[in-house]
C-alpha cells in the first residue's frame, strides 16, 4: 500500500478558481496576447498531395502592402535540431519529429505549409498569401484508406499479442466475427491553434503558445534552435480546448520563431479553421475485425482482435486500438494484431482516448453482438467476464469498481425497461433502443514539482509549469491544497501556464491530477510539518508540546491538548522574522509499489435513444455516464469532463467525419460548417455518476483520472442502442440516418 | 437526429470594399500624424475609414482598415479580446457580440458597416465588479470546461433570453445552436441559462 497518506479534499466551494476570468472575457488564451510592434504570420499552403515545390513566384506578393518578408525554404536558416549529427553532441538523440517546416522542397500533403507571408497586420498578409503562385513538381500520391490497407506489402507491423490459442473464438459454442471502420475524427477545439515568438537578441526566446506541456514546448525549441533550455520561455495561461492537439509542438511553433528571427520583430500565427485539419494531427482511421467466442452460458473462450491505422508518409503514429481486448475481460485465448498504413496526408496524433477509444468501438459492438446471440443481457455477460485479476499480468487492481458503475448505470437509465428483442420499444411511432459500452484507460502518476509560498497574511500560493485545456487542473489544485491545509480555497491560488515555475506534466493521459495532485499533497505535508516545527521552536506557549499534539483548522495551528492554544499561518509565518515561507518540492510515484498493480480508470455508459424509422433521424432520449476514476477531487469539473467525454463520443458515434477526396488528397470538409460536431440540439441531459472510491495506492489523493474513460466505450453505447432500437448492426462510424432506413 | 445546418456560408474574404478615399479625407490632421508615426505608410493611411461607435456604453473612435471585420478591429485594435476567434467563417459562435441589442457574428460584419452603432462584447456585461446574471449562472453550474466558447455563448444566452426566446429547453437548444462548445458543456449551458431566466433579475 501507498505509505502517504490519503487527504481527504475539502471544497467550501467547488466554483472554478478561474470562473470570473473565464465568463467575463479576461482569461487570456495566447491569440489574446499582443506583444509591441508585433507582426502577423499567414501560412501559404500546398496545393497538390505528393510532391515538390519547384518555385514560389513571391514578387507579387512580396510588394504587397505590409508585407515584411516572406519565409519559405529558401531563405530558412539551417536549425540545428533539424540536423542532429551536426550539432554538438549534447544534442544526440534529439530530432525534430515529423514535418520540418522550410526545411527543404518536399510536398508530403495537400495543405502543408511551403511559405508563410509575414506582414503588419493580419489581413495584408492573408491578402498577400493569395499571391503567391507555387510552381511543383507532381508525384502520384496514395490518400485511399478503404483499399490500400488490404495490401499487406503496404502496412507497417505494430505488434502482436498472443495468450493461449490464437483464434480460439472460431472453435466456441457461439462466436461473432466483424469488420469496424471508423473515419478521421479532428479535434478542432473551439480554440485555433496559435504561437507567438519574441525574440531578446539571439539567444533568448519567449514563446507563447497553445501548449498542453509548455515544459515540452520549451524543451523542444531549445534543442531545436540550440539554445539554453532556461532562456526558452513558453508562455500558456489559458488552452481553449485541446483533446491531444497540444501535446506536442506542430510545425507552426517553429515557423513563428524562425519569422519572428527574419523580420526582427514579434510574430503571431493563428492557424486557420482549414489549417486545423491539416497541421494539429487527428485520429486516424481505422479498419478492425474483431472475433469474440463464448461458452453457452457466456463464458469467453476467445477474443481475436486485428487493427490497421492510417499514419502519414513522413513520420509513423501508432496508438493502442487493440491493448484493451488483451485485459478488460477474463479470457483464456486472446490474440491481436496491428498494422499501419502509411499515406499521403499529414501525421495522425492522440485524441482523447487515443487507441482505447477507437478499439473499445470493435470490443463493445463485439460483445454486444455475441450478447444476441448468446439471448444474453449484455450487461451480464459483461459481469459474467468481470476480470479480478489482470488478464495479462495476473496482478492485483489498484482499484477497480466497475461492477458498482454497471449496477448504477443500469438503474439511472431505466435499463429494465428493455427488450432483448430489438424494436420492440416505441415511442410516438419511432423505435426506441437501449444500449451499452463500457470504457477503460491507463491510470498513471508521474512527476511533478510545485512551488509554495505561504504569506504573512496566511495567502498560499502554489505553482507548476503545467497548461490546463478545461478540465480545471488549478481548481483541483486549490481544492486539494485548502483541505490540506485548512484554509478557505479564496485564499489559495494556483499559478500555472509558464515555463518559469517549476517543471509541471504535460497534461495528457488523464494524468494531471494524479501527477500534479501528488505532488501538492507532499508539498503541503511539508508545509505542515515546517509550520508545527516553527511553532514549537519560535512561538511561546507552544514549547514542550510535541508535533502530535499539533493540528490545523480554520487558518489555525493548534494545540489538540488545549484549544485555546492556537496561532494563525499567518503569524506563524511573522515567526520566522521571513516576509514569507516559501519552498520547492518534487514528487513522483514509488516504482517499487506501483509495479505489484495494475492500474486503470473504468467507465461504463448507458443510452436510450429513440429512432424514427421513416427519416432515419436519431434522437438521444437519455445517457447515463458512470466512472470509476478514484477519488473525485472537484465533483463538479469531474461531472463536467465526464459531460465533455460523452459529448465527443456522440460526435464519434454520429456527426464526426473529416473526408479526404480520393483525387486530390485534399480535405473536403475542412470547416465547422460541414465537420459536424454535436450542437446544443444534438446533446440531451447527460447524468454522471461515480462511485467516488479513493484508489489505495496511485497518489495520496486516490485520485485516478477521467477524462478518457469519459469518451471511450461512448459510441458502441449508441450503436448498441440503435441495434436493439431498429436491429440493425452499424459497423461504420459515424451512423447516419441513411444507414437506418 | 437533427444536423445542425450552417446558417451562414459566407467568407470573410468575399467581403466587400466599401471603405473610399473620401471617407479617409475626412480625418483630422492630428490623427493622420500619428498613423504616419505608427509604421503605416500615408498612402495605406488614406485607404483606412474612421468609425464611430459606442462600445460597452463608451464612445470610440476607430481608423480601420478595408476587409477588417468587427471581430478583428475589437480585437486587435482596441484589445477587447474577450470576444474570441474560432473559425473567422461564421460557423462556431465564439465571436457573438451584440449589435444594437442584436446578436451578431463579429467574424461576418465588416467594421465598417457598424459605424454609429451601438456593441456591446463580453467584457461590457458586468457592473464592475458586479457579474451580470448569465455570467453568475454561467459559474455556478460550471457551463464551461476551457472558457473560449463562452464568451459567445453567454452573449448568446443573454440575447435569447432579452428575446424572449428562452421559452422551453427545446427552444432554448435551437436558439443557441450557433454556438459550439467543443468541451461539450451544453448541459450546463442550458441549465445556467434556465436559471438565469428564472431569476427574476434584469438580464
Ligand atoms: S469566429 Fe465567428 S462564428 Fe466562428
Ligand atoms: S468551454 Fe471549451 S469550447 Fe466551450
Amino acid at each position: 500500500m501507498n505509505t502517504e497518506k490519503i487527504i481527504p479534499p475539502f471544497a467550501e466551494d467547488d466554483d472554478r478558481v478561474d470562473g470570473i476570468e473565464k465568463v467575463t472575457g479576461r482569461a487570456t488564451y495566447t491569440a489574446d496576447f499582443k506583444p509591441a510592434n508585433m507582426a502577423y504570420g499567414v501560412f501559404v499552403t500546398s496545393t497538390i498531395a505528393r510532391g515538390a515545390v519547384k518555385n514560389l513566384l513571391l514578387h507579387e506578393a512580396r510588394n504587397a502592402p505590409g508585407v515584411l518578408d516572406i519565409l519559405w525554404y529558401q531563405n530558412c536558416p539551417a536549425l540545428p535540431g533539424y540536423r542532429p549529427w551536426a550539432a554538438d553532441p549534447q544534442k544526440k538523440g534529439f530530432e525534430w519529429r515529423g514535418l520540418k517546416i522550410f526545411d527543404n522542397n518536399l510536398v508530403h500533403y495537400f495543405g502543408q505549409p511551403i511559405a508563410l507571408v509575414i506582414a503588419s497586420t493580419w489581413e495584408k498578409a492573408l491578402k498577400a498569401s493569395a499571391l503567391v503562385k507555387a510552381e511543383y513538381i507532381q508525384e502520384t500520391f496514395e490518400v485511399d484508406f478503404d483499399s490500400l490497407r488490404k495490401d499487406p506489402s503496404r502496412l507497417k507491423p505494430s505488434g502482436e499479442y498472443k495468450r493461449g490459442e490464437p483464434d480460439a473464438y472460431k472453435k466456441a459454442a457461439f462466436y461473432v466475427e466483424s469488420e469496424y471502420h471508423m473515419p478521421i475524427e479532428t479535434h478542432n477545439p473551439i480554440e485555433l491553434h496559435a504561437t507567438i515568438a519574441v525574440w531578446e537578441g539571439d539567444k533568448k526566446l519567449t514563446v507563447y503558445d497553445k501548449s498542453q506541456g509548455p515544459k515540452g514546448t520549451q524543451n523542444e525549441l531549445a534543442r531545436l534552435f540550440g539554445l539554453e533550455t532556461a532562456n526558452v520561455r513558453v508562455i500558456t495561461r489559458f488552452v481553449g480546448g485541446a483533446f491531444g492537439s497540444g501535446l506536442r509542438s506542430w510545425p507552426h511553433v517553429p515557423a513563428a520563431c524562425i519569422a519572428a528571427k527574419l523580420v526582427n520583430r514579434p510574430v503571431r500565427i493563428q492557424l486557420s479553421r482549414r489549417q486545423m485539419f491539416t497541421m494539429v494531427g487527428y485520429r486516424p482511421m481505422a479498419w478492425q475485425k474483431i472475433g469474440i467466442g463464448a461458452a453457452a452460458d457466456g463464458t469467453l473462450t476467445g477474443i481475436t482482435h486485428h487493427a490497421v491505422s492510417n499514419t502519414s508518409r513522413y513520420e509513423d503514429y501508432r496508438e493502442g486500438i487493440v491493448n484493451a481486448s488483451q485485459f478488460l475481460y477474463e479470457c483464456p485465448n486472446v490474440n491481436t494484431s496491428y498494422k499501419i498504413l502509411p499515406l499521403d496526408i499529414n501525421t495522425p496524433t492522440w485524441m482523447r482516448g487515443p487507441g482505447e477509444a477507437s478499439g473499445a468501438f470493435a470490443l463493445e459492438c463485439g460483445l454486444d453482438e455475441l450478447a444476441h446471440k448468446l439471448n444474453m443481457d449484455p450487461v451480464e455477460l459483461r459481469i459474467k467476464n468481470h476480470a479480478v485479476l489482470h488478464p495479462q499480468s495476473k496482478l492485483p487492481w489498484s482499484s477497480k469498481h466497475l461492477l458498482a458503475c454497471y449496477d448504477k448505470g443500469r438503474e439511472l437509465v431505466g435499463w429494465h425497461q428493455r427488450s432483448s428483442v430489438p424494436g420492440q420499444l416505441t415511442d410516438k411511432g419511432r423505435r426506441v433502443g437501449f444500449g451499452m459500452g463500457g470504457g477503460v484507460f491507463g491510470a498513471y502518476r508521474g512527476n511533478a514539482t510545485v512551488k509554495a509560498v505561504l504569506t504573512a497574511e496566511g495567502k498560499l500560493t502554489l505553482m507548476s509549469a503545467v497548461s490546463d485545456m478545461g478540465p480545471g487542473t488549478a481548481t483541483a489544485m486549490v481544492s486539494i491544497a485548502s483541505g490540506a491545509m485548512q484554509i478557505p480555497a479564496s485564499k489559495v491560488s494556483f499559478l500555472l501556464g509558464d515555463t518559469d515555475f517549476p517543471p509541471g506534466p504535460t497534461q495528457g493521459g488523464s494524468a494531471t491530477t494524479s501527477t500534479l495532485g501528488g505532488a501538492v499533497s507532499i508539498i503541503c505535508e511539508s508545509l505542515r510539518d515546517l509550520l508545527k516545527e516553527i511553532a514549537l521552536k519560535q512561538v511561546t506557549g507552544f514549547a514542550g508540546l510535541q508535533k502530535e499534539d499539533l493540528e490545523f483548522g480554520k487558518e489555525t495551528l493548534f494545540s489538540k491538548k488545549d484549544n485555546s492554544l492556537r496561532i494563525s499561518l499567518g503569524d506563524l509565518v511573522k515567526a520566522t522574522g521571513k516576509p514569507q515561507l516559501e519552498l520547492v518540492k518534487e514528487a513522483g510515484p514509488n516504482p517499487a509499489v506501483m509495479q505489484k498493480y495494475a492500474m486503470n480508470s473504468f467507465s461504463a455508459h448507458f443510452v436510450k435513444l429513440a429512432v424514427d424509422m421513416e427519416t432515419g433521424a436519431i434522437e438521444l432520449l437519455k445517457v447515463v455516464c458512470t466512472g470509476d476514476g478514484g477519488k473525485i477531487v472537484s465533483p463538479k469539473t469531474a461531472r463536467s469532463q465526464m459531460i465533455g467525454g460523452a459529448v465527443g463520443g456522440i460526435g464519434m458515434a454520429l456527426t464526426e467525419e473529416a473526408l479526404i477526396d480520393l483525387k486530390t488528397g485534399r480535405y473536403l470538409n475542412d470547416n465547422l460548417g460541414s465537420y459536424l460536431v454535436p450542437r446544443h440540439t444534438d446533446v440531451p441531459y447527460i447524468d454522471t455518476w461515480f462511485p467516488d472510491i479513493a484508489d489505495p495506492v496511485i497518489n495520496p489523493l486516490g485520485t485516478k483520472g477521467v477524462g478518457e474513460i469519459a469518451l471511450v466505450g461512448f459510441a458502441a453505447a449508441v450503436a448498441n442502442a440503435v441495434f436493439n432500437a431498429t436491429g440493425k448492426r452499424i459497423y461504420r462510424l459515424p451512423i447516419k440516418p441513411a444507414m437506418l432506413i | 437526429m437533427e444536423k445542425p445546418t450552417p446558417v451562414h456560408g459566407e467568407s470573410r474574404r468575399n467581403f466587400i470594399k466599401k471603405t473610399t478615399a473620401l471617407t479617409a479625407l475626412a480625418v483630422t490632421p492630428g490623427a493622420l500624424v500619428k498613423a504616419g508615426e505608427n509604421h503605416e505608410s500615408i498612402a495605406s493611411f488614406f485607404e483606412k475609414t474612421p468609425l464611430k461607435m459606442e462600445i460597452n456604453g463608451k464612445a470610440v473612435e476607430v481608423l480601420v482598415d478595408p476587409g477588417v471585420s468587427l471581430l478583428d478591429m475589437l480585437r486587435e485594435q482596441l484589445g477587447l479580446t474577450g470576444t474570441k476567434k474560432g473559425c473567422d467563417q461564421g460557423h462556431c459562435g465564439s465571436c457573438m457580440v451584440l449589435v444594437d441589442g442584436k446578436r451578431v457574428n463579429a467574424c461576418l460584419s465588416e467594421a465598417t458597416d457598424n459605424n454609429g452603432k451601438k456593441i456591446t462584447t463580453i467584457e461590457g456585461l458586468a457592473d464592475g465588479d458586479k457579474l451580470h446574471p448569465v455570467q453568475e449562472a454561467f459559474i455556478r453550474h460550471d457551463a464551461f470546461q476551457c472558457g473560449y466558447c463562452t464568451p459567445g455563448q453567454i452573449i448568446s444566452a443573454v440575447a435569447c433570453i432579452r428575446e424572449g426566446q428562452a421559452g422551453s429547453e427545446k427552444e432554448i437548444r435551437e436558439y443557441m445552436n450557433d454556438n459550439i462548445c467543443r468541451c461539450g458543456a451544453y448541459p450546463n449551458i442550458i441549465a445556467a441559462i434556465i436559471e438565469a431566466r428564472d431569476s427574476g433579475k434584469k438580464i
